[in-house]
Parts: structure tokens; sequence; C-alpha cells
């Protein structure tokens, strides 16, 4: 069978989304080759209308644009972004981004939410960047969200998985692709996240801020691969250091 | 208007006062600063963390930070990169008039120097702003001497309505507002507001502000707050080193927008270091202790206590200095400045606030960053 990632019917062999937001733009084509990335987000907040330096001019043809909605600190201010990246032929997917705090960049769930109920009624494929907290998720379901994207860590941060266990939860429990992102900051931690069930990566700064980008780029790419497959084939036995206890502890059973 | 017989501690009828500790705890905190108690253990345990508490930020602005001004710098550009990526931020300054009703001793616009005073019409300031916006700039800072009467708040109103045709973003600098003022500029369609505060020695600042309105120290402090109340997306802060005790006046404006963050965290913050420059009858007029050096440190001390917060670099430095910060603590440049009353255009209709020290236009500071590897922002919020 066919591995694909369906996101909002649209289907993509690549479990690599790249985020454009802090590369110098004549790498972007380079960086998506290099990883095989197929997604990539573009914060409407840099996207020009006609001004001297327009990102979407260097969006590489046959790569779906994720425009994200970042710069809102309210739903409403969310889905005013997401009409006009619409109206400037950006398509259908938004990535909701409401962020009302400019130390940590954390998301607020709570407009997230509101912002993905109005996109959704709007017909937009949404995106919610959030915090990994499961009864959010649950209603992000219920609101028609196409995927769930949960940070690892603070944007930025290159930090990896602090978020791991309520990951997992999400993996577990909720029925919609997991993209984990923010925080990932090495290739082996994106490996780690897609070897837990993660249906797919965003990485921007960890990419950006490497010593050679394009390499970082094929690592990621590469990693990703990895931990999917990986994760595919079902992890095997993983040995534990304690020793199992001498006397055993089922040994009163007769039958 | 003289002022001078009012205590700089007062505020006038007309001065909004709003509930806030900010200025309380900051004016403490300076008070207990001392920059030569730091040791260089200090500096090593404050350049370890990730987040600096107060204490270790006041370890990076004192002496004992000097001999590690190379690992401040690295660490700050790994920060920088963190938060910012590879991005630079263009803008331009526009001033569209330098009456001023103050009397600031260090500063050209003062109303007692001799300078040809102007102020540009409406079609004057179109005129600038599409010269302007043919360098392909998408965001201006409007900028007036402080003078409420030639300069009124309806006027900048208007400047800033017809900023907003030609911009993307609008920034302002002018005279500290009451909320509603603020808020009307607000709607106009300005967003971001520099308020300097010069300096946090409020003793100093009743010796250097003889008179006018920005003798009132603590409305200036609040300008921030009143324009965050105002609906503004965010605020500069800074203060005018070399006039006071740079160290503690780095020291205060820095706590001043770490506070006015934790109040209004939705705010994006924003700092810029000018240094005291030459002005016309005033080629004395220098930034005493603050080399580059000293000035770097600040910098590089704002960019590790507060990593998210925008940097500007100004023109008020040389090219060679302003080439070196951007990317490493600076996230915001300047190009195509002028400080004069007009000037993109046509003939300046009135002189100049200081002497400028790099003149690149857009496309030569563009390059520049190019060159280093940087990516030119000209756009980096969208107004909705």
């Amino acid at each position: 069978m066919e591995d694909k990632l369906i996101l909002g019917g649209h289907t993509f062999d690549s479990r690599f989304i790249l985020g454009s937001g802090k590369f110098s733009l004549d790498l972007v084509q380079a960086v998506a080759e290099q990883g095989g990335a197929q997604i990539i987000t573009l914060a409407l907040r840099r996207a020009n209308e006609g001004g001297a330096e327009n990102i979407m001019e260097y969006i590489p043809d046959g790569i779906t644009l994720l425009p994200n909605t970042s710069g809102a600190r309210t739903a409403e201010e969310a889905l005013r972004i997401a009409r006009l990246a619409r109206a400037i032929g950006c398509g259908d997917f938004v990535k909701v981004e409401v962020i009302r705090d400019s130390k940590y960049l954390l998301p607020d769930n709570y407009e997230t939410l509101k912002a993905t109920e109005m996109l959704v009624r709007e017909g937009f494929i949404v995106l919610p960047y959030m915090y990994p907290d499961l009864n959010v998720a649950r209603a992000l379901v219920d609101a028609g969200a196409a995927a769930v994207m949960p940070l690892a860590a603070p944007i930025g941060s290159n930090k990896g998985l602090a978020t791991k266990e309520f990951i997992q939860i999400l993996v577990d429990e909720i029925d919609l692709p997991i993209i984990v992102d923010a925080g990932i900051g090495r290739p082996s931690q994106a490996c780690e996240a897609m070897e837990m069930g993660v249906d797919a990566i965003m990485a921007n700064t960890a990419i950006a801020t490497a010593g050679d980008v394009k390499q970082m780029a094929s690592a990621f790419k590469l990693a990703i691969e990895a931990g999917r497959r990986g994760y595919l084939a079902g992890m095997g036995r993983v040995l534990h250091r304690q020793a199992e206890a001498s006397s055993p502890l089922t040994g009163f059973l007769e039958d | 208007m003289h002022l001078n017989n009012i205590s700089h501690m007062d505020y006038l009828p007309d001065m909004e006062i709003i509930q806030s500790d900010i200025m309380e705890k900051v004016l403490d905190y300076m008070e207990a600063y001392d920059a030569d108690s730091y040791t260089a253990q200090d500096v090593q345990r404050a350049l370890q963390k990730e987040w600096l508490t107060i204490e270790d930020y006041g370890a990076l602005l004192s002496p004992a930070a000097l001999p590690y001004l190379e690992q401040m710098a690295q660490k700050a550009k790994q920060e920088t990169a963190k938060h910012f990526g590879t991005s630079v931020c263009l803008f331009t300054p526009l001033y569209i008039a330098n009456y001023c009703e103050n009397h600031c001793v260090y500063c050209g616009f003062n109303c007692h120097n001799h300078i040809h005073r102007a102020k540009l019409t409406m079609d004057e300031i179109e005129q600038e702003l599409q010269a302007i916006a043919a360098t392909g700039l998408q965001e201006i800072l409007l900028l007036t001497g402080e003078s409420r009467t030639a300069s009124s708040v309806e006027y900048i109103g208007e400047a800033v309505k017809l900023a907003a045709r030609y911009f993307r973003n609008v920034g302002i600098e002018i005279y500290p507002l009451n909320t509603e003022e603020y808020r009307y500029l607000n709607q106009c369609g300005a967003d971001f507001v520099s308020v300097y505060q010069e300096t946090y020695n409020t003793d100093k600042y009743e010796q250097v502000h003889l008179s006018g309105h920005k003798r009132v120290f603590p409305y200036r402090f609040y300008a921030q707050e009143r324009a965050l109340q105002g609906g503004m997306r965010g605020v500069a802060f800074g203060a005018l080193l070399g006039l006071d005790n740079f160290r503690k006046d780095a020291f205060a404006a820095g706590l001043h927008a770490y506070y006015t963050q934790q109040k209004y965290p939705q705010a994006d913050i924003s700092f810029s270091c000018p240094r005291m420059r030459p002005y016309i009858n005033n080629a004395e007029n220098n930034p005493n202790d603050v080399h580059e050096t000293q000035l770097l440190q600040v910098m590089l001390a704002y960019r590790l206590f507060l990593p998210f917060a925008g940097i500007t670099i100004s023109t008020r430095e040389r090219a060679g200095f302003r080439d070196n910060v951007v990317g490493m603590c600076a996230t915001k440049i300047s190009a195509g400045v002028r400080t004069s009353v007009g000037g993109h255009e046509e003939e300046q209709k009135g002189d100049e606030q200081f002497e400028i020290s790099d003149s690149r236009s857009v496309e030569e500071v563009d390059a520049m960053l190019r060159q280093r590897g940087l990516q030119p922002v000209y756009i980096d919020h969208v107004r909705v």
C-alpha cells in the first residue's frame, strides 16, 4: 500500500513541510528541492503585493503553498489574513497561527479554535498550529480542521520534543494527521517524532540557521523518511537496563 | 512656552494619568544598579543562560562584561538567528516638521536653536511619500519636532492617512500623546510608536529639558503604555546614550521594555540606540564615553536580555558599524535617510535634527544585506 500524506483531500508523497520565514528567499527553491518538500509555508505579512521583493516569485512550481496567519492576535485577524491570502492567489490551504505573546510566541489555543471554526465555514483547508492539548485537539477535529499542528518546543528554540508525551497522546487519540511544528532543531529529533507516529514535520529555523542549509534540508528529508519507515515497520523490543526480579510474581498460578 | 517653573515630575493639566507602577519599578531598580559591583563570574553565568534575569542583564551591561564582548556577540548572533532568521527590516524616516517647543540642550531641533524651521504641506508630504515609495520601501516612520501648536495631532493624522496609502507600515515618532489621541492616529493608519526617554535619571532629565512639555518626565515615560492602550501594535524604547551614565540608562530602558511587554504580552517591542551627535550650532555635541565598543555592549545586552525584541540601527552610526551589527543584534536598518524636513523629492525645506553618518540609498543597503547573506525584508506586518 502506498504511504501518502493526505491533507484536506490533497495527497502528498513528502512528509516534510518547509517554513520559509527565516530564509534568504533565493535559497528557498534549492532547499525545497534538497528537502523534497512539497509544501512550503508563506507568511502573508511578508508577501508583497507588487513590491520590490515578492516572496511568491521564489516559490518553485509544483509546490503547494501553505499561507500562515502569523501576526494575527485574534481569530478575527486570522480570518482577515486568510481571506487576503486567498485573494492574492495562495489557494485554500491555511495554517492558523494566532499568537498574543511576543516573547515566547506560544499559540493561543482558544483563539486558534475560534479561527478554525470560522475558516472552515468559509471553505478553507485549515491546519491549526496549537499547544498540544488533547481537549483542544478534539475540539479542532469537531471544528473541521484538516490536521493538527502541535508544537514540539517554543518556536525557533531548536529544543526538540519538549512536549513529547503530549504529542504522543494526540497521535494515539486524534484521527487527523498530526504535524509537528516548531521546536524541531535536529534531524534526529524529526526522526524521533516520525517514529512516534507523527504524520509530518514542519521545520524552518533548524534549517535556516544551519551552516549549510541545503545539506541540512537533505538531512531532514532522510531523517523524516527513516522515522516514517521505522514507524511503519513497527518498533522492535527495546531492552531496558533494570534486572528482572529473581522470584517471579506469577509463580502462585496453579493451572 | 516656558515651563521651567514647574516640577519635572508633575503632570500638566491636559496630560492623562494612567494606572501603572512600571515607572516606580524601573526607577527603583535603576537606583540600586551598581555597574561596578559585577564580576567576571557574574558575566559568565549570564552567558550560560537562555533567559536572563534582571541581575544577569545588569552584569552584561557592566564594565566586567567588556572582556566578554566577543562571547556576547557570538551568543547574540545565535539568538538573533533563532528569533529573526536572516531577516532584516528596511525603513526610512520622513521628517514632516521641525518646529519644537522644548528646550532640550542636546538636540538640534531645540526651540532656542536658530535653524530653518518648516512644516510640509499635505501636497509636499505626498510628493515625499511618492519619492520614497519609488525606492521600494514599504515601511515609513513619520517624525515631527515636538510642537502641538505647529504640528497638531490632526495635522499628523492627515499625514498618517496619506502615508498609509503608499506604505504598508506607518510608524510615528512625535511628542507623547494621550490614549485617545493614539487611538485616533492608529485609526488613521499608524501602528507603531517610538518615544525615547533620553535619560532615566530624573535629576539629569530636569537639567537637560529646560522648558516645554517634554520636561514632564512621567508623562513621557508612560507614552508607550498609552500607545498600547490606544490600540498600537508595537512600541520602541531608547535612551540617548552619552547624555548621562549610559550603563544605568540602558539598564533602565531595558527594564522599561521588559515590564511593558510583561504587562502587554501581545505588544511588539523594539529598541533604538541613539548616541549623541553633532548638530547645527553645536558641532561639539558628542556621545562622551559611549564609544563604539560601549554602544555595541549595550546593543548586545538588549539582544541577550530580550532576544525577541527588535533593535534598530541608526544612521547616526557609520556604515562599517551598521553593516556588522545587522544580523548580529540589530534587526532593522534605515536607508535613504534625510533628517531634514523634506529632501527626498525636492530641496529640503527645514534644517536637519542631527548629522547622519551613513547616507547610502535603499538599493545600496539592500545589496549590502544580500552580500552578507541576510534577507532584506520590506514588509513584516499585514494590517487587517
